[in-house]
């Protein structure tokens, strides 16, 4: 029972006391809670994650370890990761290595055997907020010390992170089997699962970075354009924004997912805001308003769009109507334009991790590529 | 989509009595569904032959029939009350073949009903293994390689393509019934027998064994709109071979990557889309080979089941109440989450904790049977615990089976490897026990996993557990960081005195004085990302509690722990009976209990549950935690069984106030040397009897009363341990296995009383007066115990002089004790002389019974009598009737009669004769104006078939009771039976004038050309079994052909007075058929005459 001490601390002053695990340090982020009790490897490669300290309310976690397929991207995005009971094995039959070694070597500072139901209860009440994980050395620091250092971190709200995360060069995936489309994803922060889900349906893909330009994407000739999730205040991304606003003018085929349904939200002309705590788990109930069915979702997001939900609204590029909320607290989760080819969701219909039930929207931007 | 319009009544079909693979989950499910209907605004009419119910209380439906499950009174019942529609998917398998039936029969077409919830359809492709498959396989899933088979001639065809060992699985079963591995073709050829037996469809399936392999449950949720959600993941302890009933399982699942689960995930929403299961839950069950990951499916259940019970209380998603819900028209999201009420129930819970279950078995009660687990279900009962890790789930649930030797054991391991290892290899009721030991002793944790096949994570878990042990054992002293570390992987105080060499009480003040307490976190569906309305708890070593504070008067009901054979569903009643009628009186009602099963554990029974075990400490901690916050009347030990009886002292030696009976009032019933002073005072008398500590005593005291005696330990409950001894090396044999039993208390040695009747009381004290419940008469002679004999209310061979004894004998006994509340006595009228066998200081098993034979609810009564309401007061209030009381008959009483159901069938080869000791697992009523029709109806409600009406029966009586039986075989030739007989009673029956045809005796062997006894029942020639046992043991001829019986469910009478009841029956029946009435109609009846007899 010889145990490294660790601390989390969060900016209002709560400290929880509890292990060291992964690697050792001072880590800053975001402080949020998932609910998802599969899929730790998935999460913590999402760079929806990037800045952010990631709480996972399932107590047991690391049981199946780290495999070599299952990551959503190059790397782990989360700043640090808090647990109640890491596992000691790892216990599957594609496993790799474990979850822990996994941490260490991406030197992501981590804190076991805290009260995570305590903690997620905390900041369902008082939101989402700053916070640090220390271990190491800690005899000689006190209280005010890792507060300060807590509150010295930067906040979300006007975080621009997509430039951090996005791909540095454009990249080429083929499309798996007959190709039958070509469409250019802007980079925010892609998760390989969306790679996947569309290369899977015979698109081939030019991946983006954030930055490139119109032009530069329409060099590709291709039939749509897809907006990817990401990190970060959607606030901040003015010129995802405006490149979104210059394909709806050209009525090219748009999907978003996330951070992309963000985009395209401000680009109509809506104002996204802040979640108290956001959604972020893989058991959460939306409704596609247009056929009135529920299905679960992946949801990862701490700002959302603002829309009304009951009527269509006239923008600048036609009506544009509410298509998917939350259920649980009406939150707009999906977007349509009546009048031009693009639509969005909030959640994540490729999951990883999660369930599949809304993989029905990648056929849906077939269609829309497929309509000429 | 709302409500549908078109439906304004609903039958809904119970499940019958309690039976392994079928317990009281569907008592929760039902009444769940019952509650729900009714507040639709839909009337209720509700079929289930077990009184023991809360379902069957009255108030739940608007016409209740406690009668027998069958085609014939179900369109009785749909001619009388025509019901738009019927719900069979509550009712487990019972309801879901009793509804297909209706279908083959054309009496849904008939009467227009219209089947909900499930489709016969659907029911067909779900429970149809071969239909299954094949949607399986349409949907791109896989099952095991397999063959269909209808006769034994396939099923060794199929065989030879299969190969060897081999699943038998027969269609339209559950718990695994009629199924088996067979290793070889000998074992294939028996498990074929009863299998195709078991199968209403006479069908089973042979697959190719894939034991080993990762178990996996899913419970789903569809409504007619499609959505489709998953309420819970579980995965199976013990891996493939061993039945889910009878596995320790862990929710949710804990070594699947999220890739695998989704699949899964996939495939069991497709399967349910398409077996076509429209409203309502389902269980589809999977295996996975943990070596590539390959996935198969095994089976669904097109219903709500077990495992739906589990889920439902593993995730605070109350399945039942919404499958009610959809059936009726409704789709999820248009209903709310009970838990959060302001998020919809269509979303799928997610747990930040570990629910783990185990099961109780009781192999001790069935000498003979074979331990090993298998495909076929055998435990009786289960423990749930939660906790904030697997480790604290686990050890919680094993201390919640109140059984010795469950807890992990940290001694030194004396056992050599191989034995350990052989353990671990062969599924058996502890074996996770032998796996902590092996673990413990060294072997690594390849070689358990080899052996056993469990998962390594499992398996590190239990290593971490004998680590902390380990740590615990080494330390200088116990620091608060240390015992926290210990408490928060689940290690009670007693198991750490028990490392520590010291006692649980040094432990337990040494961490209270470490301030080193559990706090009390919410089961609430959504791991906390919404509030929760509902307080439903659990403990766990962490940080934060959850206890609200409350300034209501607070009443703590413990529960009665896992079903086992003794004390089940009869106690759960009592105990929910009391929440709800102190809710009513203004208390606080705060429950505790470990039993997923029950209604008891559903988080709306009271106003706070605690999902607990019954351990002192467990118990201890809940009462500070109330205490914490708001004001403890008391705790209420008396309607949980004996579990918490045994309680009593203990809480009140720890400052506890426990309501009702005091617990040193207690001891005086319970303590056989207290008790006698009771009867000496009294006048009254019990069978000559002596207390021994060693063999010579008891040699001693059996020889000055004389042989039979009955010897058994005391503070037993269902006679365990309890056996007739003929001689003294009988005695010797006894003594030396019962100080096994129980080293703390000595052997009780009694005179047996031969052809003696035995009667059971009920009745309620206030302190000054008293109410008798009900005098209920047994059928089957004492000897054989109470909880095994069928008996009637009211009784039907009494005289008035009689009753008006047993009245005064009863009072005396109950203010002699002292008793407050619920007490249960037992007598035996031997000749003319009333003895009292025991007095039980609190609700007993009877107590439902009697409640649904008079219409009186003695456990209500009982509550508030605890918490200082008096008899006149209840009498007043309406609670218990204005003047006379249970004992009281009016002509217009109906006669009930209660039988026992007996689990010989699950236990190959165990006999089927009954004794002291307790074997059956649940009970059935028959209520009607005759006994014969109302004992025939009990008989129907308890075997499939229940009486012939016509046939052959086969005879054979033992020499000393074949002149009292004579007429009575005679009867039965009156009444159109062809008599066949075993030598000996065909030769005696025949001086008196009855012809019979002759079977050859089984022990001479079987020759060409001559049927034996055996042989007949086996070839379903014989209709009805008449054998009264001479000797025991499994070579006897008795033995075999009640084995033989059982194997193929011929019912069979062990006693004259059973004849004697069931030819009464027999006789009614064939002359009137039986009739169906409500216990609203009959309580209309019953009320009325009682007014009549005040005016
Ligand atoms: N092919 C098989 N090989 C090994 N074990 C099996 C196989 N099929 C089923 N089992 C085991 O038998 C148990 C009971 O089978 P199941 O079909 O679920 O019956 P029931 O309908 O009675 O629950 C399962 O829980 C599983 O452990
Ligand atoms: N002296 C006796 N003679 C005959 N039968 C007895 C005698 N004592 C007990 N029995 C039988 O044994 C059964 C079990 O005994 P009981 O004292 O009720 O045990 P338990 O407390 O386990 O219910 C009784 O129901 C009765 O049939
Ligand atoms: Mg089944
Ligand atoms: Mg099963």
């Amino acid at each position: 029972m010889t145990f490294s001490p660790a601390l989390l601390v969060l900016e209002d002053g709560s400290i929880y006391r509890g292990r060291s695990y992964g690697a050792k340090g001072e880590t800053f982020g975001e402080a949020v809670f998932t609910t998802g009790m599969t899929g730790y490897q998935e999460t913590l490669t999402d760079p929806s994650y990037y800045k952010q300290i990631v709480i996972q309310t399932a107590p047991h976690i690391g049981n199946t370890g780290i495999n070599d397929e299952d990551d959503e991207s190059r790397k782990i995005w989360v700043s640090g990761y808090v647990v109640r009971d890491p596992s000691r094995i790892s216990s599957n039959w594609r496993s790799k290595r474990s979850l822990e070694e996994e941490l260490k070597r991406q030197n992501i500072v981590s804190i076991s055997g805290i009260d995570t139901r305590a903690l997620t209860r905390h900041l369902r009440d008082k939101g989402a907020m700053r916070s640090g994980i220390f271990s190491g050395e800690l005899d000689n620091k006190n209280q005010d010390y890792f507060l300060k250092k807590v509150l010295e971190s930067p906040q979300m709200k006007g975080a621009d992170l997509c430039g951090a995360v996005t791909t540095s060069k454009a990249f080429n995936v083929k499309a798996n089997g007959v190709k039958k489309f070509k469409v250019a994803a802007l980079d925010l922060g892609i998760k390989n699962g969306i790679l996947q889900r569309l290369t899977n349906r015979g698109i081939e893909l030019e991946v983006l970075p954030v930055t490139s330009n119109f032009d530069e994407i329409m060099k590709y000739e291709v039939d749509g354009i897809f907006l990817s999730n990401g990190p970060g205040d959607p606030a901040t991304a003015s010129h995802a924004i405006d490149l979104t606003k210059r394909i709806l003018k050209e009525n090219i085929p748009l999907f978003g997912i996330c951070f992309g349904n963000q985009i395209l939200g401000r680009a109509v002309g809506f104002e996204t805001y802040k979640l108290t705590f956001g959604h972020r788990g893989i058991n959460q109930p939306v409704m596609d308003l247009t056929t009135k069915k529920v299905e679960i979702t992946t949801h990862n997001h701490g700002f959302a769009v603002k829309a009304p939900i009951d009527k269509e609204s006239e923008t600048e590029f036609g009506r544009v109507m509410v298509s998917h909320i939350c259920l649980n607290d009406n939150v707009v989760e999906g977007l349509a334009l009546k009048d031009k080819k693009a639509f969005s969701v909030q959640y994540h219909p490729e999951a990883a991790a999660g369930p599949h039930d809304a993989d029905y929207l990648f056929d849906r931007f077939t269609e829309l590529m497929s309509k000429k | 989509m709302p409500k549908r319009r078109d439906i304004n009544s609903v039958l809904v079909i119970g499940s019958g009595p309690i039976v392994i693979g079928q317990a009281c989950e569907f008592d929760y499910s039902g009444t769940q569904a019952c509650r729900v209907l009714k507040a639709e605004g839909i009337r209720v009419i509700l079929l289930n032959s077990n009184p023991a119910t809360i379902m069957t209380d009255p108030e739940f439906a608007d016409a209740t029939y406690v009668e027998p499950i069958t085609t014939d009174i179900l369109e009785k019942i749909i001619q009388k009350e025509k019901p738009d529609a019927i719900l069979p998917t509550l009712g487990g398998q019972t309801a879901l073949n009793a509804a297909m039936a209706l279908h083959k029969e054309g009496i849904l077409d008939k009467y227009k009903v219209e089947l909900i919830g499930a489709k016969v359809e659907a029911i067909e492709r779900g429970e149809n293994r071969e239909k299954f498959k094949s949607i399986v396989s349409n949907i791109g899933g896989k099952s095991a390689k397999s063959e269909i088979c209808h006769s034994l001639e396939e099923c060794l065809d199929s065989a030879l393509k299969l190969g060897y060992p081999l699943v038998v699985r027969p269609s339209f079963t559950m718990g695994g019934a009629g199924s088996g591995i067979a290793y070889d073709e000998e074992d294939l050829i028996k498990f074929v027998a009863t299998g195709l037996q078991a199968s209403p469809t006479s069908e089973v399936l042979l697959e190719e064994s894939i034991i080993g392999w990762k178990e996996f449950e899913l419970e789903l949720m569809r409504d007619h709109h499609d959505n489709v959600v998953i309420i819970c993941s579980i995965e199976n302890f013990d891996p493939m071979g061993v039945h889910t009933g009878d596995s320790i399982t862990v929710a949710p699942a804990m070594t699947l990557t999220d890739r695998e689960y989704q699949h899964m995930r996939d495939i069991a929403i497709a399967v349910i889309r398409e077996v076509g299961v429209d409203t309502g839950g389902c269980n589809i069950q999977f295996a996975i080979n943990p070596v590539d990951g390959r996935m198969i499916v095994i089976e669904m259940n097109p219903r709500v089941s077990r495992s739906s019970a589990l889920a439902s209380k593993a995730t605070g998603f109350p399945i039942a109440k919404i499958a009610a819900k959809l059936a009726i028209g409704y789709t999820l999201d248009e209903i709310p989450n009970d838990i959060t009420k302001e998020t919809p129930a269509s979303f799928e819970p997610t747990l930040d904790y570990v629910v783990v279950k185990v099961p109780r078995f009781a192999f001790e009660k069935f000498p003979g049977a074979d331990t090993k687990l298998t495909t076929h279900m055998k435990s009786v009962g289960e423990a749930m615990a939660i906790g904030r890790n697997f480790s604290e789930a686990l050890q919680k649930a094993l201390r919640s089976l109140e059984k010795k030797d469950a807890q992990f054991d940290f001694s030194k391991v004396t056992e050599s490897k191989e034995d350990l290892i052989e353990k671990c290899k062969y599924p058996t009721d502890g074996r996770i026990n032998s796996v902590q030991r092996s673990l413990l002793s060294g072997i690594s944790l390849q070689e358990v996993h080899e052996a056993s096949a469990i998962d390594p994570w499992f398996l590190d878990q239990i290593m971490l557990i004998n680590e902390i042990a380990n740590e615990i054992k080494l330390a200088n002293k116990l620091d608060f960081d240390l015992l926290k570390y210990a408490k928060s992987h689940g290690f009670s105080d007693l198991q750490v005195a028990q490392i520590r060499n010291t006692t649980e009480d040094e432990i337990r003040e040494l961490r209270i004085n470490l301030n080193l307490r559990p706090v009390y976190k919410t089961v609430d569906t959504c791991a906390a990302e919404f509030e929760a309305k509902t307080p439903y708890h659990y403990s766990s070593y962490d940080r934060e509690t959850e206890v609200a504070k409350s300034n209501k008067n607070k009443v703590i009901i413990l529960g009665s722990g896992p079903n086992r054979i003794g004390q089940g569903i009869e106690f759960d009643y009592s105990c929910v009976h009391a929440a709800q009628t102190l809710k009513l009186a203004g208390f606080e009602t705060i429950m505790v209990n470990c039993n997923p099963e029950t209604v008891s554990t559903d988080y709306d029974t009271s106003d706070r549950l605690y999902f607990e075990p019954l351990t002192l400490e467990d118990v201890l901690e809940v009462v500070h935690a109330e205490k914490q916050s708001g004001n403890l009347i008391g705790v209420i030990v008396q309607l949980g069984g004996q579990t918490p009886l045994g309680l009593a002292q203990k809480l009140k030696d720890n400052f506890v106030p426990i309501v009702g009976t005091s617990p040193e009032a207690i001891h005086l019933a319970e303590e056989r040397g207290a008790f006698g002073e009771v009867l000496e005072k009294a006048n009254l008398i019990s069978p000559e009897h002596g207390m021994a500590s060693s063999f010579i005593e008891a040699k001693e005291i059996a020889s000055r009363i004389g042989y039979p005696v009955l010897v058994r330990p005391s503070y037993v409950l269902g006679g365990r341990g309890m056996e007739i001894v003929y001689d003294e090396e009988m005695l010797l044999k006894y003594i030396e296995k019962a100080t096994q039993i129980n080293p703390e208390h000595p052997v009780l040695v009694d005179r047996f009383l031969d052809d003696a009747l035995e009667i059971d009381v009920d009745a309620l004290f206030d302190g000054k007066e008293m109410f008798l419940g009900g005098i209920m008469e047994h059928i089957e002679e004492a000897g054989v115990h109470s909880g095994d004999s069928a008996c009637s209310l009211p009784p039907i061979s009494l005289s008035a002089k009689h009753i008006e004894q047993i009245r005064e004998s009863t009072y005396a006994i109950g203010t002699g004790i002292g008793v407050i509340g619920l007490m249960n006595v037992q007598y035996a009228l031997a000749g003319e002389t009333l003895y009292v066998l025991e007095a039980n200081p609190r609700a007993s098993r009877t107590v439902p019974f009697v409640s649904k034979a008079t219409g009186i609810s003695l456990a209500k009564a009982c509550a508030r009598i605890m918490l200082g309401a008096t008899i006149k007061e209840l009498r007043n209030e309406g609670l218990l009737p204005k003047n006379k009381d249970g004992a009281t008959t009016f002509k217009e009483s109906p006669i009930a009669v209660k039988e026992a159901v007996l689990p010989f069938g699950r236990f190959r080869g165990v006999d089927s004769i009954l004794g002291p000791e307790m074997k059956s697992t649940g009970e059935v009523m028959g209520i009607d104006t005759s006994f014969g029709t109302a004992f025939a109806k009990a008989q129907s409600g308890a075997y499939s078939g229940g009486l012939p009406l016509k046939g052959n029966v086969f005879v054979s009586i033992a020499d000393r009771d074949k002149e009292s039986m004579v007429e009575l075989i005679k009867k039965l030739k009156d009444l159109g039976f062809n008599i066949y007989a075993s030598s000996g009673t065909a030769s005696y029956i025949k001086k008196f004038g009855i012809d019979s045809k002759q079977l050859r005796k089984h022990h001479l062997g079987e020759v060409e050309g001559e049927t034996t006894s055996v042989q007949a029942i086996r070839n379903g020639d014989i209709d009805l079994v008449v054998n009264t046992p001479y000797g025991v043991g499994p070579r006897t001829d008795g033995y075999q052909i009640r084995t033989a019986a059982t194997d193929m469910s011929v019912p069979c009478i062990t006693t004259a007075q059973g004849l004697k009841a069931a030819l009464a029956g027999i006789e009614s029946l064939q002359k009137s058929g039986f009739r169906v009435k409500s216990l609203q109609e009959w309580a209309k009846d019953i009320n009325s005459a009682r007014e009549k007899m005040v005016s």
